[in-house]
């Protein structure tokens, strides 16, 4: 079963991604900013982080940058949950090392389609 | 597959309005001209989680408010534009709309629509007015993303991913295995970069695709594959067409995610309309506090076994008996301890009371044309959460009044040698057993004069009455009691002193003020920290057992019938160091029979409320201990003279006293006494 980490500061998109994922059957660890994530990430090993951008104490972007720093994280798919639909936001996220994207708003199914192509 | 995301509501409405608080309180932080871009940035977040949730939950119509919104944060934290008061005032009543649009659409309630077209105007304006790129270009951007399409029969594609691709976690067996999705492929991979087998570094990328997709995909499908890689590879996508083209009409991939917006809508709105209005009942509790919870719940359950099991012994001896004595010790102090953690739950920090005064400072400072500064401290400190919700309205009051009456004008205040900008100061911390909420400022201070003229025009005092300064300043909570030359729309009409006091003490605490002339005030609040329990000295009185609260008594000491004096008619005073307390018969009051009326075989309670002291005459001292107030109100009626009753351990009821009723009981009765007396000697 692979297994998620999901991010978000905002507890009713965590609980959001959380439910969809676990309904299909994802393994979903939860973390409610970019220093939460981080301490999880440490010795663990996940298919698939799923981050917010704008977070408190450690914003989504350098969330990304401190993974890829870990052996672990190094090659593992990130997304980030983001409502920028600008590219320059879309940028800042592949520059700092992210996969991809999913743009807000997005329903369950979309999510799901999202997470099911990128762990194929 | 469909998943009701209606069940995350209530998360996301208690959420958002938490985040619009913080708008609230940092915006009021925000220093117009310079922007702390940490201040806005913690206001843009909070923006920014309401527009993305309320988009992803599909109320539509709070998304597009706050995106507005967003959209001008957005542009004051990239330093594209100036923080304004002007602005910073649109955005404070941008934060109360979205308030009320997300409690009318919590409770299911229709939103106004005017207030909210007002504001969203005054905030497009405000967007429109300074110099705004970004919005234009976004919308541009999307506008011409969707071009005309034409038919075609298939596409090629080359795929040259960079060295790096693999290190932002894209695999290109991934963007294949999703064209392959879109129709039938073929695929050709070049090798030519690849290196040794020994060269070869495997977090590098050396491969390249020649991919065709052939049948009628459209390209954005196509170029949707490659979203997410497209500046992280060299890529080209020819279309292999048909000699005559049609064109096509809007991209198929974007109606099916409309079609999914929609559809997901009409879902949640639909569950939501059947769902009645939330109460706000709940309580919101730190983690940490539920598992000492259940910590001490284990531990009881262990000294619970333990016990049983002496119970269930054949044979009770001595040991036995130690360990019965050993078991009870502890489950006492596990009750206790329970209770405590139980009585925790219900305690928040202040600053939920705390935390409207910023806003309201400023909005009525900006009304009177003064400036002020308003210092919070002791916010973390906890209090009774039902007394919290009761202490708003006084403590509301009591700003209102030293921002009112309390801080001068900044010209006067110019002139009286103090600097331009006034300070309001809330502070609470614990005392003993009570909270200590004071109210500060550096304002003008009582007039004692005006309240002293003010008070013998309203017949509150005599002229002739002669008053410490402490009793003076007293004479601001005497009923409609107001001194204001104007009255003002702010501090209305000196109804309130009077009520702020009446509704403080039937939360059981005082309030008093200190305060010198030219040098400002403080309102000093005490109250209890909870309303259910007392740590209470019982006494007896005959057969009656009565509960003193601890917190006002001074000392309890045997009667040395030396110091009894008698005055007038039938009062006794004792003296007691440099005081003279009056002596207060319970059974007199109470209309019960004691053990002895004669006063030397009795003990005496000496406690204080409000600066005065009585001394309580009882038979008896029993333990002290904690006891759970029961309402008489509820169960019976009022009686003055006492606060409630409790169950004591043996089953029976011992009554609580209240040391401000007896007071007053004492004073009528002597009232009477000397009436009587009086009489006697007017009949003989």
């Amino acid at each position: 079963m692979a297994k998620i980490l999901a991010v978000d500061d905002s507890a009713s998109m965590r609980q959001m991604v959380a439910f969809t994922l676990k309904g299909a059957g994802f393994d979903v660890v939860e973390a409610s900013d970019g220093v939460e994530a981080l301490d999880k990430a440490q010795g663990n090993k996940f298919d698939l982080v799923i981050s917010d951008v704008n977070m408190p104490n450690m914003d989504g972007l350098t969330l990304v940058g401190e993974l890829r720093k870990l052996a672990d994280f190094k090659f593992i798919p990130i997304l980030l949950l983001t409502t920028e639909s600008s590219m320059e936001k879309k940028k800042e996220g592949k520059a700092a090392g992210a996969t991809g994207w999913i743009v807000k708003p997005f329903n369950p199914d979309q999510l799901l389609k999202t997470v099911n192509k990128v762990l194929g | 597959m469909s998943i009701d995301i209606s069940q995350f509501l209530d998360t996301f409405y208690e959420e958002s309005f938490e985040g619009l608080d913080i708008m609230e309180s940092e915006l009021l932080n925000l220093d117009v001209g310079e922007a702390d871009e940490e201040v806005i940035n913690t206001i843009f977040r909070a923006a920014h989680s309401i527009k993305g949730g309320s988009g992803t939950f599909g109320l539509n119509a709070v998304a597009d408010y706050t995106h507005v919104m967003e959209t001008l944060l957005d542009e004051m934290r990239a330093g594209q534009r100036e923080v304004t008061q002007n602005a910073v005032d649109v955005l404070l009543r941008s934060v109360d709309v979205l308030r009320s649009m997300l409690l009318s659409l919590k409770d299911n309630e229709d939103l106004d629509h005017d207030t909210i077209a007002k504001t969203h105007r005054e905030l497009k304006v405000l967007l429109s007015g300074g110099n705004s790129p970004t919005e234009s270009t976004a919308t541009a951007n999307t506008a011409t993303e969707s071009t005309a399409e034409e038919k075609v029969l298939g596409w090629t594609i080359t795929f040259k991913p960079n060295a790096d691709m693999l290190q932002t976690g894209n695999d290109p067996v991934r963007i294949i295995r999703e064209l392959d999705s879109l129709g039938d492929i073929s695929i050709e991979v070049n090798t030519e970069q690849l290196p040794e087998l020994e060269l070869i570094d495997p977090e590098l990328s050396y491969l390249s695709w020649t991919i065709k997709v052939s049948g009628d995909v459209a390209e954005d499908d196509i170029k949707e594959c490659f979203e997410w890689v497209e500046d992280e590879c060299e890529l080209s996508i020819i279309a292999d067409k048909p000699e005559a083209t049609t064109p096509a009409s809007v991209p198929a991939a974007q109606e099916r995610r409309e079609g999914d917006r929609r559809q997901s809508d009409r879902r949640t709105s639909a569950k939501s309309s059947s769902k009645k209005p939330a109460e706000s009942s709940s309580i919101r509790v730190n983690i940490d506090k539920v598992d000492d919870l259940i910590n001490m719940v284990g531990e009881l359950v262990i000294t619970q076994s333990m016990l049983s099991q002496i119970g269930d012994s054949e044979e009770f001896d001595s040991a036995a008996l130690e360990r019965l004595n050993d078991g009870l010790t502890q489950l006492e102090q596990h009750t206790r301890e329970l209770q405590e953690s139980v009585m925790r739950i219900r305690m928040m920090p202040i600053s939920f009371a705390f935390q409207r005064f910023p806003r309201l400072v400023h909005d009525l400072s900006s009304q009177l044309d003064k400036k002020i500064e308003l210092v919070l401290t002791g916010e973390s400190t906890e209090l009774d959460k039902t007394v919290m919700e009761k202490i708003g309205d006084p403590l509301v009051h009591l700003v209102r009044n030293s921002l009112d009456h309390g801080i001068e004008t900044p010209q006067v205040r110019l002139d009286n040698g103090k600097s331009e900008t006034g300070t309001i100061e809330l502070n609470a911390f614990h005392q003993g057993g009570n909270i200590v909420i004071e109210i500060k400022d550096d304002g003008a201070g009582l007039n004692h004069e005006r309240i002293l003229a003010k008070a013998i025009d309203s017949g509150v005092i005599k002229k002739e009455d002669k008053l410490t300064p402490e009793q003076v300043n007293d004479l601001i909570f005497a009923p409609g009691f107001s001194t204001a030359e104007v009255v003002s729309d702010v501090s209305g009409r000196g109804v309130g002193m009077d009520v702020v006091r009446r509704n403080i003490r039937a939360l059981g605490g005082t309030v008093e003020v200190q305060s010198e002339a030219g040098v400002g005030s403080v309102f000093t609040i005490r109250l209890p920290l909870t309303l259910a329990i007392l740590d209470g000295q019982l006494v007896r009185v005959g057969k009656e057992t009565y509960i003193v609260p601890l917190i006002s008594i001074i000392e309890s000491l045997q009667i040395n019938p030396e110091m009894i004096n008698s005055v007038t008619g039938a009062a006794d005073v004792y003296k007691l160091r440099d005081d003279y307390i009056p002596i207060v018969r319970l059974y007199d009051i109470f209309g019960i029979e004691a053990d002895t009326t004669d006063i030397t075989d009795g003990l005496l309670v000496v406690v204080e409320n409000e600066g005065k002291k009585i001394a309580i005459c009882v038979d008896e001292l029993l333990g002290q201990q904690q006891v759970v107030i029961k309402s008489l109100e509820t169960n019976l009626k009022q009686i003055d003279g006492l606060s409630g009753a409790t169950i004591l351990g043996n089953g029976t009821v011992a009554l609580i006293l209240d040391i401000n009723g007896v007071m007053h009981l004492y004073q009528h009765s002597r009232k009477l006494s000397t009436v009587t007396s009086h009489q006697k000697i007017i009949a003989a």
